[in-house]
């Protein structure tokens, strides 16, 4: 089933982390496998920020094979040199958890090169790069997940984020959302429904040079408009090019650095209420998601079919 | 169907290219005669006063938590309820059986007074998917918009909403009137049976698409057809009656019905009042 929710604040900042943990707690009966969150922070935009995963969590409902954790220490030590080998700089360095870590990181050259060379390590994966955008992402609900990654604190101006509920792929961080829009920094997505052209769309991107970490559905969402805008398109037209790409049903949001944007199938098939006001736009897969942080009566409205909407911070 | 009243409502039906019987509520129990009203009641349904007024602050409670408290207070006799702070919630006020004026003073979430034979629910917000699905008889008025599958199933009652609504409104409905005072999504009407439904906004792709039969009245634009949907002429016996319809749900004050397109099934498709029979047989 998988609950969505966005929020984007116009010409302020706030308490994302905390408000985005709020609207998606409110809708973990749509999916508590795993909570991923896309936090657009207050940062200076200088330096880029890595989260990215050495390992995966093999906690409890975790598709994935236990590893022992000094493979994580031993996958560690590769990306550092890698990242010494490409000329970046490591200004700042976090580990969360044993597979999680945060850098800060000076680097000016191409990033598909600098990705594809970080990923060629064996189970690490980019979850975001950006000067705004840290992907957080793991098993468990969004209030279980938050508190694991201290976001309640996290300052920013917009987010989106998941609860999903397994269905097409396995209950593990690589399959969990929000995806990256790789190789574009500060892009990201989140999805709910199923994608049924998946593998004849993900052939396509494939054969030309687009990469895919997962075996989720949704993640070909984030590559399909992350090579329409490769080829020139805005935002706002890749996204409505989606609507006839991607065969299926869907509702998905994707942020950038300055943008939130969603899209909603032909068929409506998939649910998403909308408020809308001059300083705030919050949305979600459930009304209770946008009452979570704005208890107060408000004019709401389900989005008809076929709609592509963006909006600027 | 036995038992059923016709009369002068038949002429009318008929010329308006619907069905005889009056689709409301518990008059489609084949085995039900209106004659035997007063015999016929459910179980665990109560005496109220439509006087006795009373509230309830749902904030802090789970729905089922409180749809129970409505049931007691039935029980207790009080016919006029306020439910304050839905904010949001799911299945609020389901499988009500009773006569009972019920007032929401906000929105409600997914499946709101889904399942209810008879009370008048006035909703001061907005409503989310499914609100008043599989409805038997009674009113719902819904003061904003409402989401999508909105009277998916309903036997019969009035179901008005005097904002926009979502896709598949009125999906699989079986009798009773849907009332739309602004725009509707896709697949509107989309394999309804019997009953109306009126749009006075636009309506979106696929209207009534795969419906056997019902008829359905749009004031704005329409996106497209649905497999098997036609425009059929209006007549006068359709317009008293939605000037009618429209003025008991008050809504739509002053709205030129004259210009409103019906849309009826094209019953190329249609065929499950033919095979009924076939299939009972078969059963019996």
């Amino acid at each position: 089933m998988c609950g969505i929710a966005g929020l984007i604040h116009r010409g302020n900042t706030s308490k994302v982390g905390f408000e985005l943990q709020g609207m998606l707690q409110a809708l973990k009966h749509r999916g508590e496998d795993s909570t991923g969150y896309a936090l657009y922070g207050k940062t200076d935009g200088q330096n880029f920020i890595m989260r990215f995963k050495v390992g995966e969590n093999v906690g409890e409902g975790s598709t994935s094979i236990m590893e022992d954790v000094s493979v994580y220490d031993e996958r560690k030590k590769i990306v550092d040199g890698y990242l010494k080998d490409l000329g970046a700089t490591i200004v700042k360095e976090e580990r969360t958890l044993p597979y999680s870590l945060r850098y800060e990181i000076q680097y000016d050259k191409d990033l598909m090169e600098f990705s594809q060379k970080i990923e060629s390590v064996p189970g690490v994966e980019i979850l975001s790069m950006g000067k705004s955008l840290e992907v957080i992402k793991d098993l468990g609900n969004a209030e279980a997940v938050c508190k694991r990654y201290s976001l309640d604190k996290v300052e920013g101006t917009h987010a989106i984020g998941h609860a999903r509920m397994a269905t097409e792929s396995g209950v593990d961080i690589k399959s969990a959302h929000p995806f990256w829009g790789y190789p574009f920094s500060d892009v990201s997505v989140v999805h709910n429904g199923q994608l049924t052209n998946y593998w004849n769309n993900r052939r396509v991107l494939e054969n030309k040079g687009m990469r895919f970490m997962s075996e989720c559905d949704s993640e070909l969402i984030a590559v399909y408009l992350a090579e329409k805008m490769r080829n020139g398109a805005t935002l706002e037209e890749g996204m409505k090019e989606s609507l006839m790409g991607l065969d299926g049903v869907f509702t998905y949001f994707v942020a950038t650095k300055d943008s939130l944007g969603m899209a909603k199938d032909t068929m409506a098939a998939k649910p998403l209420v909308l408020y809308e006001s001059d300083d705030l736009v919050a949305m979600g897969s459930e009304e209770i998601a946008i009452r979570s942080i704005l208890p107060q009566e408000i004019d709401t409205y389900d989005p008809f079919d076929g709609m592509v909407k963006v909006w600027q911070i | 169907m036995a038992n059923l009243k016709t009369g002068e409502k038949k002429t009318k039906a008929q010329s308006m290219g619907l069905h005889t019987e009056v689709l409301t509520g518990k008059t489609q129990q084949k085995f039900f005669n209106p004659d035997e009203a007063e015999n016929f009641y459910y179980f665990g349904t109560y005496d109220v006063d439509f006087n006795k007024r009373t509230e309830i602050d749902v904030k802090d409670m789970e729905c089922r938590e409180a749809n129970k408290k409505i049931d007691e207070l039935m029980k207790e006799g009080y016919g006029t309820i306020v439910i304050k702070n839905p904010q949001g919630k799911h299945s609020l006020g389901v499988g009500i059986l009773n006569k009972l004026n019920l007032i929401f003073e906000g929105s409600l979430g997914y499946f709101g007074v889904g399942s209810m034979d008879g009370p008048i629910v006035r909703i001061n917000g907005r409503v989310g998917w499914s609100c008043a699905e599989n409805m038997m008889a009674g009113k719902v008025v819904i003061e904003k918009n409402a989401g999508s599958c909105f009277g998916a199933a309903i036997r019969g009652g009035d179901l008005i909403c005097k904002g926009s609504v979502g896709a598949r409104t009125g999906i699989d409905q079986k009798g009773g009137t849907i009332i739309i005072g602004g725009d509707a999504g896709a697949f509107t009407g989309f394999m309804m049976q019997r009953g109306r439904i009126i749009i006075l906004g636009d309506v979106g792709i696929n209207l009534g698409d795969s419906m056997y039969d019902g008829t359905i009245f749009v004031g704005g634009k329409i996106g497209s057809f649905g497999s098997d949907a036609v425009e059929a002429e209006l007549t006068d016996s359709d317009q008293d009656w939605l000037k009618r319809k429209l003025k008991v749900a008050e809504i739509g004050e002053n709205f030129d019905v004259s210009k409103m397109t019906k849309v009826v099934a094209g019953k190329k498709l249609w065929n499950y009042d033919a095979l009924e029979p076939t299939e009972k047989k078969g059963a019996i």
